[in-house]
């Protein structure tokens, strides 16, 4: 089928049974699922899929989970990069504190995150107890809904761009002190643009893991339709509802957009790990 | 002004480029310095501080009452039961993947590796619908396997078949970028001196990358653990049958059992802690490792594992 291992060595051994059980495994557990919900989908009419996804409803869920998304992402991103500027710039007691907590929301399994985010955002929660009187809502609101994202999706910024912030080369700063540039416009005509790979790739991975997210949210959106009721939620109403032509519409949607934001990621950086090496 | 006060300008002497020029100025570095101690705390902080209060608001006693409840008992045991399935099964495919991917080069190899990470970027609750859509009542296979008595969704088996699929790429994630960096010198040089496959996987690769096999085997195990949604769909909230611990801590939320749940979700919440306090110290094993394999020729490598088994 394929000329196989021809620019590797073929001294070592085993690629042929991992390669098998690779991809058996891969074939029954992932991509199984993946075409029975293409298959699904595909059998529904073209007409009937472009109602269902133009619903007010759905386009309401589907407009909160990618703007939301993309917001919460922009917002991570500006404070990711001070974060991270000041995790990899600055010595100062509890340092290594905070860069391990960095990870928490990503360790922390997201019911857990919801009811706590729930519980401190309520109007007599920790911090909704003072941000209420000042009309600041952010439990059961759209606000809500974005910090939520925000929450799960920084620990991704933090990662990329930590990295890429180690290895920035000195002399690119030196440069600039010696052609006059003062720390802003260092900043903003030389550190940012150096990194913008590093921002972008950052930016997409938490966009990509707030897109679908649901166990942080639905606890803190109070999932009301057409305000802020997110398209997982509307997926298992659907499902609730025995709507499985509905389900599996949005669905689609959502997979797709998956399948296009892992194309554009792997395209700007190849292999991400949560171990910075 | 603040010349005196900056950290690390010892000698300002004029015409060199100062340190202090490649850093800012002090009120500028305490104020993001606080900035981010202030945005850390309350953004990550006190959430987590959030779940132990609350789990404890009514006492020790309520608390441990709340976790002897028979439905929690019993969801705590599902979420046991279905980790020491994935857990294993999880490493083992993890090991293949990265056998074959990290060590070979091949067509296709690229596009497979992109693939590896599907799960992770898919919403888990569109996960959940696809085994719905494979497994249920009127998906692909559901009336066949009904015709045998085996039911998968709103069961046991589902619930351990999406766990599967969302902690499937954790191990192999880890251990790729590693084998690839360690490259076969090691190996090869095992195999000519006459070792066997199985042996120089043993004794020579498995060595090399048993920090960050322990690494994704613990973000594997936490993901097996803390899964939600696409456990939420499949699972059909069966009290005392299908729930997991994280299923528990929704439904005890949702009868506004503010203790019951709390106090489950102050175990996934350790769970978490020892997650990241485990990870913090194996990121500096492997990348100790990792830097050596980029360093370093075959020789040293093989050095290290002498020093390793002795």
């Amino acid at each position: 089928m394929f000329g196989w291992p021809r620019v590797s060595p073929r001294v070592l051994p085993g690629f042929g049974l991992t390669l098998g059980l690779t991809l058996l495994y891969w074939s029954l557990m992932v991509f199984l699922p993946v075409i029975a919900l293409l298959m699904r989908a595909a059998g529904i009419a073209w007409d009937q899929l472009l109602q269902t996804i133009t619903e007010p409803r759905v386009l309401a869920a589907l407009g909160l989970s990618f703007g939301g998304a993309a917001l919460a992402a922009a917002l991570d991103t500006v404070f990711g990069f001070m974060v991270a500027w000041v995790l990899v710039r600055y010595r100062f007691p509890g340092r290594r504190l905070l860069d391990a907590l960095i990870d928490l929301p990503f360790a922390m399994p997201t019911a857990v995150s919801g009811i706590a985010l729930t519980s401190l955002y309520a109007p007599s929660g920790w911090i909704g107890q003072w941000l209420v009187p000042l009309g600041i809502e952010v439990a059961y609101t759209r606000l809500g809904v974005v910090i939520a994202l925000m929450f799960i999706g920084l620990p991704f910024v933090v990662r990329t761009l930590q990295p890429a912030l180690e290895q920035l080369d000195p002399e690119l700063e030196e440069a600039a002190v010696c052609l006059g540039a003062g720390r802003w416009a260092t900043l903003w005509r030389v550190i940012l643009p150096t990194l913008r790979p590093a921002l972008l790739t950052g930016f997409s991975l938490a966009f990509s893991r707030a897109v679908g997210e649901y166990g942080t949210i639905v606890f803190i959106s109070g999932n009301l339709p057409m305000k802020t009721e997110i398209a997982p939620l509307l997926i298992v109403v659907k499902l609730e509802q025995y709507d499985y032509a509905g389900a599996a519409a949005i669905a689609v949607v959502m997979l797709v957009a998956a399948l296009l934001l892992l194309t554009l990621i792997h395209r700007w950086q190849t292999g991400y790990s949560f171990l910075r090496a | 002004m603040a010349a005196s006060l900056r950290s690390n300008s010892r000698h300002h002497i004029r015409g060199h480029a100062p340190a202090s020029d490649l850093t800012e100025p002090w009120p500028i570095r305490l104020a993001l310095i606080l900035g981010t101690i202030l945005f850390l705390g309350l953004f990550l902080v006190l959430p987590l501080v959030a779940v132990f209060a609350q789990a404890l608001a009514k006492g020790w006693e309520a608390y441990q009452s709340a976790l002897c409840q028979p439905d929690t008992v019993s969801s705590i045991w599902l979420t046991l039961l279905t980790t020491a399935i994935c857990v294993p099964i999880g490493t083992l495919f993890g090991l293949a993947a990265a056998w074959c991917l990290g060590k070979f080069d091949f067509p296709g190899r690229k596009l497979l590796l992109a693939l590896l990470d599907l799960p992770l970027s898919v919403s888990p609750v569109v996960v959940g619908l696809m085994f719905v859509l494979v497994f249920g009542r009127h998906g692909w296979l559901g009336y066949w396997l009904e015709s045998y008595g085996i039911k998968i969704i709103f069961a046991v088996p589902g619930v351990v078949l999406v766990t599967l699929f969302v902690t499937g790429p954790y191990v192999a994630r880890e251990l790729i970028p590693l084998m690839e960096a360690q490259g076969t010198e090691a190996e090869e040089a095992a195999l000519v001196l006459g070792a066997n496959g199985w042996q120089t996987f043993w004794r020579v690769t498995l060595p090399q990358v048993k920090w960050g096999l322990l690494y994704g085997i613990i973000l594997c195990n936490a993901r097996a653990m803390g899964e939600f949604g696409a456990v939420s769909v499949v699972s059909g909230h069966i009290r005392g049958k299908t729930n997991t611990m994280p299923l528990q801590v929704e439904i005890l939320y949702n009868e506004y059992d503010f203790v019951g749940a709390f106090a489950v979700a102050s175990l996934l919440a350790g769970l978490a802690l020892i997650t990241l306090v485990l990870k913090t110290i194996l990121e500096s094993k492997t990348a100790h490792q990792m830097a050596l394999a980029q360093v370093s020729g075959p020789e040293t490598t093989v050095a290290i594992n002498s020093n390793g088994a002795t």
